[in-house]
């Protein structure tokens, strides 16, 4: 381990002076890990792509998170016409505001609303609004939440501290094709003074999957 | 609502559509999902087979159907598929929730029958 000054996620800034685990791979790669290195070793040396084709899609991938589709739903909220084009054609309007697609998913917009709460969950595998959302989140890939989300989606939303009064309908949409689902909340009560830029900083990943409502107090950066 | 973008009309008097051109479900067609168990790669839930539902969307465009594209088969192999609405209900016997709760997903034609 080296010993140099940085700082620590606390904001503490020291020399080091206590040991640390060291940052780095132990564990032998498994099957798929081998299998991922081999092919992309042969499809370098092949020709058919280069290093830095595959550096440039990380770079692609890092650059969507859940802030992208907290400007697209705030958008939403305060341009009509936007809101519109985007519950007709989620891609095109995505695509209208500056957030390209990389692939050739489309993308549907489902809107909450006083009669109808949609949660979205890939129940084959992690289907996820990559575009617009980047990296889905570690539980959405886990089985439990794919296979509750399906069962019994009143539990599982419970368990995310959102309760759904019995007349309101529960829309669950499972993603398996080449369709990409991102949930429009509702825009909560006592907004209605907020900026566009205020209001995106309310709109957080999980209300955009739809475990969670839109609230004011929500903390912002969770 | 202003028009959002052109939406294809039904051919004019004269034009004939191509095989599997046109989609042949319609929102609002009842269907049922097909009951099939083949190897390899296939995107119909098992959950899903056999259930019954309704057609909500035709999604637009036609996209290459990814189990042919699971084989390498991409030529030739787009195919119309559809927004469905299946009652929670009719999906687990011992549905806990509203009876208005429903399930939504998107599932090529050739998964689906006419009930």
């Amino acid at each position: 381990m080296t010993h140099t000054s940085h700082i620590h996620d606390d904001g503490s800034h020291h020399d080091h002076d206590h040991p640390h685990a060291e940052i780095s791979v132990g564990e032998k790669p498994g099957y798929y890990a081998v299998m991922e290195t081999a092919v992309r070793e042969l499809l370098i040396a092949k020709g058919l792509i280069t290093a830095n084709d595959i550096r440039h899609q990380l770079e692609v991938l890092d650059s969507r998170t859940p802030a992208l589709g907290a400007k697209v739903v705030a958008r939403a909220w305060v341009d009509p016409g936007f809101k519109a084009r985007l519950l007709a054609d989620g891609r095109a309007a995505c695509e209208e505001f500056g957030i390209s697609f990389y692939d050739d998913t489309q993308l549907i917009v489902l809107e909450n609303t006083p009669a109808v709460h949609n949660l979205i969950v890939c129940t084959l595998c992690s289907c996820y609004p990559r575009p617009v959302l980047g990296l889905p989140p570690d539980w959405y890939k886990l089985k439990p939440y794919r296979a509750r989300a399906v069962s019994e989606p009143r539990v599982v939303l419970r368990e995310f501290g959102t309760i759904i009064p019995d007349d309101v309908e529960v829309r669950v949409s499972d993603s398996t094709s080449a369709v990409r689902y991102l949930v429009l909340p509702m825009r909560p009560a006592g907004t209605e003074n907020l900026g566009e830029e205020q209001l995106a900083a309310l709109v957080t990943r999980d209300a955009m999957i739809g475990v969670i409502p839109v609230t004011l107090d929500q903390e912002v950066g969770q | 609502m202003p028009t959002l973008k052109p939406v294809a009309a039904p051919p004019i008097q004269g034009v004939v559509p191509a095989l599997n051109e046109l989609p042949g479900f319609s929102p609002g067609d009842a269907i049922r999902v097909g009951v099939r168990s083949p190897i390899g790669h296939y995107r119909v839930p098992i959950y899903l087979r056999g259930k019954t539902g309704t057609v909500v969307q035709v999604i637009e465009p036609a996209m290459v159907d990814n189990e042919a594209e699971g084989f390498g088969k991409n030529a030739g192999s787009k195919r119309h598929y559809y927004r469905i609405s299946i009652p929670m209900t009719q999906v687990w016997a011992d549905y806990q929730g509203s009876p208005r709760d429903e399930l939504r997903i998107e599932i090529f034609e050739t998964w689906l029958e006419r009930v």
